[in-house]
Order: C-alpha cells, then sequence, then structure tokens
C-alpha cells in the first residue's frame, strides 16, 4: 500500500517535471489558423467608427512600461480628437499578459490576434510589446492584412531578411505582404552598438548570457557577434532559467572566467535584477551591460539600487525621454503637464505609434484594412516625435538613433548616443 | 598532492560550488522538512507550503518596512547568535500554544479553524501596527538585531497559525475522503495563497533588504581586475586605461611593491592613490578588492547556523518527546495510535504547527539571503522542496534534509560542470535515475520496515 503511493508520487513528480518542461518551451509561433474572419456568421461593420486596438502586457512587472506606452497612444489619439476625417476613433487596450505568469503568454497574445480579428471595426493593431509575442499574433493578422504597428519589438527577425533565424520573416507573413511595421530600431542594431560600446568603455573579456527567449538570446548573439568581430574575448556563454530564483552558482563561474564586463541579454521579467544582485553576492564587481528590456525603474527596484549604482550600462533603441528634441520634447511635455510623472522610455514610441496609425487611416481615405496597410508602409519622412524618419520595405523604421544609460543613485542617467557613426 | 596543487584554481571553484551549493540545499531542506512531515503523518502532499513560505516572506518584508530596517545595517554575529538561541525556542511555543489552542476551541472544524485565523491575522496585524513601530524606538545594530529575532518569531507564529488554519478548515473535513480529494483541495490553497500574494505585494520582483553584511568571511585584500600591476587596465571612477599608479597612501609604489602594500589594507578599504597622467599627478580613490579563492560570507555563515540547529532540534524533537513519539505512532498507524490513546487530531494540529513555523522560519532566512521575493517563489522552491522531499524518501525527516541539500548540490555542481540551463533537467533526471532502483527514495524504505 505504502509502496504503491510512492509510485502515485513518483508519477506525480514526473507530471510536474512535464509541466515545467512545457513551461520552458512555450509554443513560439502557432501554425497559421485559418482567417476566422471569413466564417463569422454576421459580422457588422460600422461606418462611423474605425477601431484601434494595443495588445500590450498590462499586468506583471512591465505595466508601469506599458501604462505610459498606452498614455502615448492615447495623447496621440486625443490630439487629433479621436477623429479621422468622418469617423470616430476608438482605442481598446488589450492585455496579453496573465497575472499568473506576470508576463506575455502566447495565448492571450493570439486570442488579442483572434479578438481583432473577428471585430471587422479594428484597422489598426498596435503592438506587441515581447518580439515573442510578435510571432504569434504577425501571421494571424497577416492572414487579414491588418496594420500592425509595434512600439517596442526590437527582434530584427520580425522583419529583416536574413537577419534572424531561418524561414524569418516569411514564415510571419503567409500572403507574401507586409503588413508589420516598428517605430523602433531593431536589435540588429542595438547588439552591435552594445559591443561597440563594451569596448569603448575598456572591456576586454567578455561573459555572456541570455534568458533563451527570442528577444534575449537574439540580442545577445548579436551582440556576441560583433564582440567576436571587433576582437573582445568571449569568456564564456550560458543561457539561464528564468524560472530560477537565485543563479550563486552560475555567477560563481562566471566570476571564475573572469571577466571585466557581463552582458545579459534579457530583460527584468526575465531576472535580470536577480543577475545584477547574484554578481555582487559572490563578489563579482564587473560592468554589467543590458538591453532596452531592461530600461525600465522596475529593473533597479528589483535588482536593489546598491547592486546597479556606477557599474550598470542599458542600451536603449532611441533617446531617453529628457534628450528628445522638437516634438518629442513637446509630448514629453505636454506628457509631464497631463500625468504629473516622468515619461518612462517608451511612452514616445506609443506617441509614434498612435500618429502613424492615424496618419495611415487618413492616407488612405477609406476603410478598408488593405488599403490602411498600404498606405501605412508608403509613409515618407514622417515628421514626428521621433525626428523626420520613413518606413522601409520591410516596415522597418529608418531611424538608427540609439542610446547608452548609466544607473547611477538609482536611477538611469543618459551617458552616451550610440551607433551614429554607421 | 602535485596534482591537487597544480589544479588549485580548479579545487577552489569546486569547494566554492559546494558552499554555494549546501547553503542553498538546506533552505530547500527547510522547506522540505514541513512536505515531508505533512505526508508522513497523513499522507497529503501539502502543495500550499511552498506558497505559505512565500506569505511569510512577505510579511516579514511588510515588517521590516514597520522596523525601518530597510537600509543595510551592519550586524553579524550578534545577529545569528540571537537568531540561533530563539530559533528553538519557537519551535517549542507552537508546539504548546497549538495543543492548547485546540483544546479550548470545540465544535465543527471551520469553527476550530476560526481560531487560528483570527491568531494569524492578529499577530501580523499587531506585530505591523504596534511591535513595528517599537523596534524603531531602538538605533543601529540593537534595531536590527531585535527586529530581526522579533521578524524571525512573528512570521513563524503567523506561517504557523495559517497552516493550521487551513488544515482546520480544507483538510480536516477531508480525513476520510479518497487521497486525491485532499491532494486538490492543496493545489486549491496553493492558488488562494498565491492570490493573495499578489495582492499583497504585486507581480514584480521585489528587492528584500539586505540586513546581513555580504563581507566574505576569509576575505584577503588585493588588487581588483580593473588594476594590473600598477597599470589601470578598465575604466572606472576616475581611472583612465593606461593610467600609472605612482603612490598609494602617499608612499610611493613600484610593479613589484604593489601587491604587497595593498595586501597590507583591509578589504573594500578606500586607500588614496595617485596617478600620473601624462605628467600631471591626480589623486583618485582605489577600493581594495577581495583576492580570496574562495568566498563564504556572513549570509551563507547565517543560513547553515539557523537552518542546521533547527534540523537537529527537529529530529531530536520527533524521536525523544512524547509528542514526537505520538507523531510516529500516527504516521505508522493512525488506527492503532488512536486504540492506544493518542489524540490523533491534536497530533495532526501539531505537525502542521511545526510545519507552518518552519515555513515561516524558512522564508525569513531564504529573503535575507537570497534578498528578492515574489509572488511565484513559493511555486519554484516548493517544487524544489517537494523534489527534495520525494528524493530523500518522502516521510522520512532525515531524507527531506538530504535531499534538500543533494538539490543544492546538484543545482550548483550542474550549473558549473554541464551547464546552467541544463540544472532543472539534471535535478529531476537524478530523481527519476534514483526512483527507478530505489523507488521510495534514499532513505525512505528504511523507515517502512521498521513496522
Amino acid at each position: 500500500m505504502r509502496l504503491q503511493s510512492i509510485r502515485t508520487l513518483a508519477i506525480i513528480a514526473a507530471a510536474f517535471v512535464a509541466g515545467l518542461a512545457c513551461e520552458a518551451k512555450k509554443p513560439a509561433a502557432a501554425a497559421p489558423a485559418p482567417a476566422p474572419a471569413v466564417t463569422n456568421p454576421a459580422p457588422k461593420q460600422d461606418d462611423k467608427i474605425i477601431k484601434i486596438v494595443s495588445s500590450l502586457p498590462r499586468t506583471g512587472s512591465a505595466k508601469a512600461q506599458t501604462d505610459t506606452i498606452v498614455n502615448g497612444i492615447q495623447m496621440a489619439l486625443e490630439e487629433a480628437g479621436n477623429k479621422v476625417g468622418n469617423w470616430e476613433i476608438k482605442y481598446e487596450d488589450l492585455d496579453d499578459a496573465t497575472a499568473a505568469e506576470g508576463k506575455w503568454t502566447p495565448e492571450k497574445e493570439a486570442a488579442n490576434a483572434e479578438k481583432a480579428i473577428k471585430d471587422l471595426d479594428v484597422m489598426v493593431y498596435i503592438g506587441t510589446y515581447n518580439s515573442g509575442a510578435a510571432k504569434v499574433s504577425m501571421p494571424k493578422l497577416n492572414q487579414v492584412d491588418l496594420l500592425m504597428i509595434s512600439p517596442a519589438n526590437t527582434w530584427p527577425g520580425l522583419t529583416k531578411p536574413g537577419k534572424g533565424e531561418a524561414g524569418e520573416p516569411e514564415k510571419y507573413r503567409p500572403t507574401g505582404k507586409v503588413n508589420y511595421t516598428r517605430v523602433v530600431p531593431a536589435d540588429d542594431i542595438q547588439g552591435v552598438v552594445g559591443a561597440d560600446w563594451a569596448k569603448k568603455l575598456g572591456a576586454k573579456k567578455v561573459f555572456i548570457l541570455d534568458d533563451r527567449e527570442v528577444y534575449g538570446k537574439g540580442i545577445a548573439d548579436l551582440f556576441e557577434a560583433r564582440a567576436k568581430d571587433i576582437g573582445l574575448k568571449i569568456v564564456g556563454r550560458e543561457g539561464i532559467d528564468a524560472s530560477a530564483q537565485e543563479f550563486k552558482p552560475l555567477m560563481t563561474k562566471v566570476k571564475d572566467a573572469d571577466p571585466d564586463l557581463v552582458y545579459f541579454g534579457g530583460t527584468t521579467q526575465t531576472k535580470a535584477g536577480q543577475i545584477a544582485k547574484d554578481m555582487v553576492a559572490v563578489g563579482l564587481k564587473v560592468m554589467l551591460m543590458v538591453p532596452d528590456g531592461c530600461f525600465e525603474d522596475a529593473f533597479i527596484e528589483s535588482a536593489g539600487a546598491d547592486n546597479l549604482n556606477d557599474r550598470t550600462y542599458v542600451t536603449f533603441g532611441g533617446l531617453p525621454p529628457e534628450k528628445l528634441t522638437g516634438k518629442g520634447k513637446d509630448f514629453v511635455d505636454k506628457y509631464k503637464k497631463k500625468h504629473g510623472k516622468e515619461p518612462e522610455g517608451y511612452a514616445v514610441y506609443g506617441y509614434e505609434a498612435g500618429k502613424i496609425a492615424l496618419k495611415a487611416i487618413e492616407m488612405a481615405g477609406k476603410k478598408d484594412r488593405n488599403a490602411i496597410r498600404e498606405a501605412c508602409l508608403k509613409i515618407k519622412n514622417f515628421d514626428g516625435a521621433l525626428g523626420k524618419w520613413s518606413f522601409d520595405k520591410n516596415g522597418d523604421t529608418t531611424n538608427r538613433t540609439m542610446s547608452g544609460q548609466v544607473v547611477k543613485k538609482g536611477k538611469f542617467e543618459f551617458a552616451t548616443m550610440l551607433g551614429d557613426e554607421d | 598532492m602535485h596534482l591537487l596543487l597544480a589544479d588549485s584554481g580548479g579545487l577552489a571553484i569546486f569547494v566554492q560550488q559546494l558552499l554555494n551549493g549546501l547553503t542553498t540545499g538546506t533552505l530547500f531542506a527547510l522547506i522540505a522538512i514541513g512536505y515531508t512531515m505533512v505526508y508522513g503523518i497523513i499522507e497529503l502532499i501539502n502543495f500550499a507550503h511552498g506558497d505559505l513560505f512565500m506569505l511569510g516572506a512577505f510579511l516579514a518584508l511588510t515588517l521590516m518596512v514597520s522596523m525601518g530596517l530597510a537600509g543595510p545595517v551592519v550586524i553579524a554575529i550578534p545577529l545569528s547568535v540571537a537568531i540561533f538561541a530563539s530559533a528553538p525556542m519557537f519551535v517549542a511555543a507552537y508546539g504548546v500554544g497549538g495543543r492548547r489552542l485546540q483544546r479550548v476551541v470545540p465544535g465543527p472544524s471551520w469553527v476550530a479553524g476560526l481560531a487560528p485565523a483570527i491568531a494569524a491575522a492578529a499577530v501580523a496585524f499587531v506585530a505591523v501596527k504596534f511591535i513595528g513601530p517599537t523596534v524603531q524606538l531602538f538605533t543601529g545594530s540593537a534595531r536590527a538585531v531585535i527586529g530581526a529575532v522579533a521578524i524571525i518569531g512573528i512570521v513563524g507564529v503567523f506561517c504557523a497559525a495559517l497552516n493550521l488554519t487551513v488544515d482546520k478548515i480544507v483538510y480536516k473535513p477531508l480525513r476520510g475522503a479518497p487521497k486525491l480529494t485532499p491532494l486538490v483541495s492543496a493545489i486549491g490553497v496553493s492558488f488562494v495563497f498565491m492570490g493573495v500574494g499578489q495582492l499583497w505585494k504585486g507581480v514584480a520582483d521585489i528587492n528584500f533588504p539586505d540586513l546581513v553584511p555580504s563581507e566574505n568571511l576569509f576575505a584577503k585584500p588585493g588588487l581588483g581586475t580593473e588594476l594590473k600591476g600598477v597599470t589601470v587596465e578598465q575604466e572606472a571612477k576616475g581611472f583612465k586605461r593606461g593610467d600609472t599608479i605612482t603612490k598609494v597612501n602617499d608612499a610611493p609604489v613600484t610593479e613589484a611593491s604593489i601587491a604587497g602594500i595593498v595586501a597590507a589594507q583591509r578589504v573594500n578599504a578606500d586607500v588614496a592613490v595617485v596617478v600620473d597622467r601624462g605628467g600631471t599627478p591626480e589623486t583618485l580613490k582605489l577600493t581594495i578588492a577581495d583576492a580570496a579563492p574562495i568566498r563564504f560570507t556572513w549570509k551563507d555563515l547565517l543560513v547553515l547556523l539557523l537552518t542546521l540547529p533547527i534540523m537537529a532540534g527537529l529530529t531530536l524533537f520527533v524521536k525523544y518527546t512524547k509528542l514526537g513519539k505520538a507523531m510516529r505512532a500516527t504516521a505508522q498507524n493512525p488506527t492503532a495510535a488512536r486504540l492506544m490513546g493518542i489524540d490523533v487530531d491534536r497530533v495532526i494540529g501539531a505537525t502542521f504547527l511545526i510545519g507552518g513555523s518552519l515555513a515561516g522560519a524558512a522564508s525569513v532566512i531564504y529573503g535575507l539571503s537570497i534578498n528578492t521575493v515574489s509572488f511565484q517563489m513559493g511555486y519554484q522552491n516548493g517544487l524544489y522542496a517537494f523534489t527534495a522531499a520525494v528524493l530523500g524518501g518522502i516521510g522520512n525527516l532525515p531524507g527531506a534534509m538530504l535531499g534538500g541539500i543533494l538539490i543544492g548540490l546538484i543545482r550548483s555542481l550542474g550549473s558549473q560542470y554541464v551547464g546552467e540551463k541544463w540544472t532543472s533537467a539534471l535535478v529531476f533526471a537524478i530523481l527519476i535515475v534514483i526512483l527507478v532502483f530505489r523507488p521510495s527514495g534514499l532513505l525512505g524504505a528504511r523507515t517502512r520496515e521498521k513496522v
């Protein structure tokens, strides 16, 4: 009897292992499903309104960041009086995260995409925040020509042939048409400028860590490739288990490799704070460089400012709010007046995405998903908060401005412009 | 011997990882005891145990804020000794208090469950509202020591009362039910606790104040990585690459003498150095680095100082006290135990109390040493602790301790020699292999054969 129950236990334990494995390997891009809009019985369009939805992680530690993105989008729409021509613009803020996970999930993102597809009034889909999430919704939205504008995705493979994995970006475009655009520069630039900056800071030996997610591993790969090209020595490379609670053994190993800079390709949500903390705990007080997924106050809060001050460098695919000029500065001023606090780094990208959505609808001049998609890709020399820029044929911004931040006294401080030279 | 010397760097790292594994392993072990005790007595896997641990950590965090302990305070030996002395006391206190609690509350079990529920709420409320500000009257290390001891006690009582509540309200009515019913209820309770944690502190990782110094006990002053002899290799705090250090604390240094001069300083001490920058000397601040091959901090010591005596004490308790004997009897055969005049319900209640208080103690120690808490910490740590219990032989106390330490070691050595991303897989692979050859865990069979 006892032995029997122990067997049951073993089975339960095995089931847990399986559960863990599933969690670790979330299905990335789900197989493109047939467009449900066609089979929907009686969807009706309302010719007085046009809907814009956004799909961002609205629960979890990214919330502070996405709050300001949503504020940015709303400000863009309000400035236009929530109107384009005779259409009233309605905005809906969808959440692709769950409270239980604390971050985005493929299921929620897929459900958001389906919801947008079925609602025939939805003409623009602003999102996503995480590149992995974009992989889920892109092929779905592509089949109904629904325009996607991402304020934050930086994985190059989403748009750039040959810069991502095999089959990217074609597999996200079942119709062969481009429906995905982004107002933020991709990581093929950020990873490269990160490595260049590391060298400029005097690093010679670099240990590279990543969180094994699309964004984190992708940017770490690009960093590694560039670091090799410019003569930095890679003394080690490890992928972490982002559900682990502490990394002292790993950081002990890193310390043993004696790097003078540690690069972590990951986000606040994938334990960047704990990595910084455990570096200090094992007595490794060298430079730490992280990408823009950690460019939020939540990163400093989770790591503890003392563990970051004066040695943590953050690259960001754009300019921090206080360095924006012209229309960008106007936006930051208006934002501060309206919301009573500083916008986070991505707020202006939300604002720009909102502006682009309106511009595309205006240029199309009709309530037609395909026409709006085509119009958006034709946008050239857009004079916005991020300066004067255009979309290229892949849907990428021509903007290449990047910046580097350093953590000082528990705050991000602008340190340098990056990547201007190329 | 020759080989050992030649490979001293490798040996140092091996010893370091053993220490890393041992400290995290004892933490897993402490949580695992809660799983294994309850399983030993009523054959229920109390999945809510990990989340109870999480709530304990959250209460500790709240208390720290109310006591004004958010900043780092240098305390070392007094804290360890004070907590060390107080921990067994608390374990004993819960046993006695819990039994009285059960005696005074008759009636249906959900009514009986209200008493500990109220107790838990009252402890938390009183502690945050009144004890916190009282502790604030003290300053410096007195505040830290009193605060830390109070926190470990309060959190222990809180978790014990909460665990008893869950038993009375959720598990007790299901005592005769098929085994899967209380198991599923336990998973439900786990979700409820997680939800409470989420509402309480949100979903983001939270920094737990760094109260215990992370200074190396074996510290050895030396040159940092940014220096190579007198030449600066890396830009930091005013230093530029290629700078040459000419003076340390006004004494001239050379390539050969700098190491000796630095070795005479204290680790983390700031010394004034003069660098020669193209002829113009400039005075800068240099922090002395730690060049010791092994790092064992006050934090690590604290974990061992607290967990090992608690585990030893508990083993002795179960072996030699009357209640401990009653526990073992109930574990072997509840019906026979009842016939022998043992109040089985009281024994079960005491088990939940002790298990809960250990989760509480573990949560505070965890917070002080890992320094991050989140509402998901209970799930991940609970999973490892549960695995530890199964690995050692569930229902067996020394087995849970052995299992916890083994998992800690597998994780740290696996991270060093196999690769960080394989550590979880490695833990479970080893679990499966062990269960194939010893289906009842490493030490599991021994107790069974005693029957």
